[in-house]
């Protein structure tokens, strides 16, 4: 049975909790990825999103995420200006991406270091959203828990080792996800865990042999 | 652990516990999400602070959407309302119309709401309960029990049936709207659980089989009208069960028959906008003129 707050809730600017909260939670998500101030973005809705997003604000609802907007934030309305003002170039386009959710998103970032993130993202219906893509590599992502992302070499143990850091700090896994592009290539984990991940279990874990680089995003 | 699957379990339980709904609802969401029962209320004045700003703003409103369809209803019917006399419906149904109209809009026009339970059919509960509330002089404390009983509801609709458009229909958001405004009004007049059940039977059974055929997928025609309607037909049936009027179907035979009309529908009418008022001549026209091609 849902909770008492998935009926009365969430708190959240309109017209509609999958083509606008959603969508603000999918720009949130593309934002907390990169990790960093974003200078550039583009966007490429598909099917529902690309065919009533201006009826829906759907297009300022993804920059305002970006822009790090929570879903009840007033300035949704106006965020395409303020982009501008802040110095966020930004470029909508729609397309057609084939057989997927028909409320879904490409969103492209760079950020002020010049790091660079694709995301897939889909609002499947009352605000809530998948990551399906990140950078290539295929996940499903909620942002309802806090989450560690690894990048490893994809060989035996380093997924214990990974696992056994956050089991130290006793940190309860709900959900994981292992993926990879090839056998014995580089490979992305999705952890996502019941608390939050303090700073020394984030170390620990890029010191893990294998691991390229790993980072957290805290729910949205 | 408090459990209930459906609403005869819901009334029986506050029975047993000679208590209301209400009181059982907020144990649950306290046990279910280990959160205090006191943060769980607080939760709850937040979504009525937004809820009350909402028919506040909305009333006030005369701007208009991004599509241009809908806008400054709310004030039409208050200021018509406040020309004495001249309505056919009087006062508390037109004061409440006004109110669900008001959020209905803000939601529209890119506002702050509480979906509840969802956006397209935001303005049906805030607009009973203040309309209710303040015509009973009603404090905070209990405008968040008639809240919590609302959403009691709305969460055996969820599990039983649907509160998704995409999944049942309109019945499934405005229908279920209704059925948790209804519950509210009652509990807000100090009626029994019994009569919370009968007022959603009641509210819930005059909306079945109503389709989502938004135009232009748009959350606006005919969803910010329909809250007006839904809402005044909520008060409707709070009133029919207070007067002691007993649905000849149990509400949860309701509940479940709105599930299957829900999968009886074809998805043409469920919020795909392929078919009914969206596949109109005029529909389709402004469609056309939105998005610069017809479907």
């Amino acid at each position: 049975m849902r909770g008492v707050f998935d009926i009365i809730g969430p708190i959240m600017i309109g017209p509609s909790s999958s083509h606008t909260a959603g969508a603000v939670r999918i720009g949130l998500m593309a934002r907390k990825i990169l990790g960093e101030e974003p200078l550039q973005a583009t966007i490429e809705l598909h099917g529902s999103f690309a065919q009533t997003y201006k009826g829906h604000g759907t297009d300022k609802a993804i920059v305002a995420g970006i822009m790090g907007f929570a879903t009840d934030d007033e300035r949704i309305k106006d965020a395409l200006s303020i982009a501008v003002s802040n110095g966020l170039k930004y470029q909508i386009n729609t397309t057609d991406l084939g057989d997927v959710h028909p409320n879904t998103a490409v969103v492209y970032l760079i950020g002020k270091s010049g790091r660079m993130t694709r995301i897939v993202g889909t609002s499947v219906g009352g605000g809530n959203i998948r990551i399906t893509n990140i950078d290539g590599y295929d996940v499903e992502l909620t942002g309802q828990y806090h989450t560690l992302i690894s990048i490893h070499h994809d060989r035996p143990g380093v997924i214990t080792k990974v696992t056994s850091v956050l089991s130290k700090y006793k940190i309860n896994i709900a959900f994981m996800r292992v993926s990879r592009k090839s056998r014995g290539a580089e490979a992305l984990m999705i952890i996502e865990v019941d608390e939050q991940i303090p700073d020394d279990v984030l170390e620990e874990t890029k010191q893990v042999r294998g691991v390229a680089n790993s980072f957290r995003i805290p729910p949205i | 652990m408090i459990k209930f699957k459906n609403i005869q379990e819901l009334i029986a339980l506050a029975n047993e516990k000679k208590v209301a709904i209400y009181d059982i609802v907020v144990q649950y969401e306290a046990e279910t999400s280990q959160v205090p029962v006191d943060k769980v209320i607080n939760t709850m004045k937040q979504n009525w602070q937004v809820m009350r700003e909402a028919v506040e703003s909305g009333i006030q409103n005369e701007g208009k959407s991004a599509s241009g369809l809908v806008g400054g209803d709310a004030k039409k019917v208050n200021d018509y309302l406040g020309d004495n006399g001249k309505s056919y419906a009087g006062s508390m149904p037109l004061k409440v119309a006004a109110y669900a109209l008001a959020v209905s809009e803000v939601n529209a026009v890119m506002g702050r709401i509480v979906a509840c339970p969802t956006a397209g059919s935001c303005g049906i509960l805030p607009a009973a309960v203040l309309a209710g509330a303040q015509q009973k002089n009603c404090d905070e404390d209990a405008i968040l029990h008639a809240l919590f009983t609302a959403s009691g509801i709305g969460m055996v609709i969820a599990q039983n049936a649907s509160i998704a458009g995409a999944e049942g229909g309109c019945q499934a958001e405005c229908g279920s709207a209704a059925g948790m405004a209804a519950a509210a009004l009652v509990e807000l007049a100090g009626g029994t659980p019994e009569q919370v059940g009968q007022a959603v039977a009641l509210a819930l059974k005059n909306l079945l089989g109503l389709v989502c055929d938004p135009v232009a997928g748009l959350v606006e025609v005919p969803c910010v009208k329909r809250n007006g309607f839904a809402a005044v037909h909520a008060m409707l049936a709070a009133d029919m069960a207070l007067a002691g009027i007993e649905s000849v179907i149990p509400v949860d035979e309701v509940i479940d028959a709105m599930y299957k009309i829900g999968l009886a529908l074809p998805k043409s009418l469920r919020e795909t906008s392929e078919e009914g008022l969206a596949n109109t001549p005029t529909a389709r026209a402004i469609e056309k003129n939105l998005y610069g091609k017809a479907e």
